[in-house]
């Protein structure tokens, strides 16, 4: 957790930048670091099917407010730019945002902090809703991430019939080439991810071995980490996000950081 | 998208958005995660022109409840007019 002291001095720049996402297309991001020499560790963050909005701003700063170099890229840019939620319907009406170039950004986005002199060369990913279900994807896709925290995605488990040219492939039959450790938050009552599918997936990573870390709340669905929504569930939320840096902390942080 | 369910289909007429009055051209109706109404899930409907910008975009957010009522209330509006084919 984050070593905070009343007494100590603290920094942080957040900005947008600009970076070659999937096949070297120029994308836009949100970047957040703290102040200091590091090394530190990165987080890519990838945001939810609402938007590349104000609350994954909200949650990029939390991380480097924790110690992180974090970024969330706008895996939405090449729909054209308005407002997150008008960008959102957009996606939406056009058949969902590819995986393909999904995975390709938030790739680009590890090695972009990968390549930074601040970076302990350690990098996870993190995403919730949809953003949830492509951290999953990204950590069986690619061999870039140390770790990977899937906040309930839903859709992992995906029936043939629910398959589109721009999701092609269940993430779940990627199982076998996860990367790294996993963590997965969910809700009781969520309806995508249903406990079941949860389960299927579960199932399928003790199958293959896998190092993964699963955790259900009761009370809450879709979303308990949402304030701005009615999904909220504070005592979740809570835990969730400790459970999160408890668990980025053991898989992607080195001794002898700069903060 | 958390659901994946979406329908769409081409509509004729107009919509007002931010900036005015603007041509229909298609309407995306989905079962999803709302933008602003108190819902988890929320019939959304999408009024848009593809070919102007994102904010082209006449937007509700309905309960189901509220939407069954709308089609059932839409379809009386035309009977009553005697267009309802």
């Amino acid at each position: 957790m984050h070593p905070y002291t009343t007494d100590m001095y603290e920094g942080m720049l957040a900005e947008t930048i600009m970076l070659p996402g999937h096949n070297g297309e120029i994308i836009n991001a949100y970047y957040a670091r703290p102040l200091g020499p590091g090394p530190f560790p990165g987080v890519v963050l990838i945001h939810h099917m609402p938007g590349w909005d104000e609350l994954y701003r909200e949650f990029t700063r939390k991380f480097a407010h924790h110690g992180y170099l974090a970024i969330s890229p706008n895996i939405y840019f090449r729909f054209g730019h308005g407002s997150p939620d008008d960008m959102s319907a957009k996606v939406r009406g056009s058949g969902g945002v590819p995986d393909v170039s999904v995975v390709g950004d938030i790739d680009a986005s590890a090695r972009y902090l990968k390549s930074l002199p601040l970076s302990n060369r350690k990098v996870g990913v993190f995403g919730t809703c949809s953003g949830g279900r492509q951290a999953f994807l990204g950590a069986c896709r690619t061999k870039s991430f140390d770790a990977a925290v899937n906040c309930w995605g839903g859709n992992v488990v995906q029936p043939k019939e629910k398959l589109t040219p721009a999701q092609p492939v269940a993430p779940i039959d990627y199982t076998k080439d996860l990367s790294c450790p996993l963590l997965g938050l969910f809700g009781e009552e969520d309806k995508n991810p249903t406990p079941e599918s949860v389960h299927q997936l579960e199932e399928e990573l003790k199958k293959y071995g896998k190092n993964y870390e699963f955790h259900m709340y009761p009370g809450a669905g879709h979303g308990f980490f949402y304030y701005p929504s009615v999904s909220y569930r504070p005592e979740a939320a809570v835990d969730g996000w400790k459970k999160m840096f408890t668990f980025f902390e053991k898989n992607l942080e080195t001794s002898g950081r700069g903060r | 998208m958390c659901t994946g369910i979406v329908e769409t289909m081409e509509v004729s007429g107009s919509g007002k958005g931010p900036n005015g009055w603007f041509k229909l051209e298609r309407v995306n109706v989905s079962y999803d995660h709302p933008s602003d109404a108190p819902l988890e899930h929320a019939l959304n409907i999408d009024f848009v022109n593809q070919k102007e910008s994102p904010s082209a975009r006449v937007a509700v957010e309905l309960s189901p409840e509220s939407a069954r009522k709308l089609v059932n209330t839409i379809l009386t509006a035309l009977s009553q007019a005697n267009l309802s084919r």
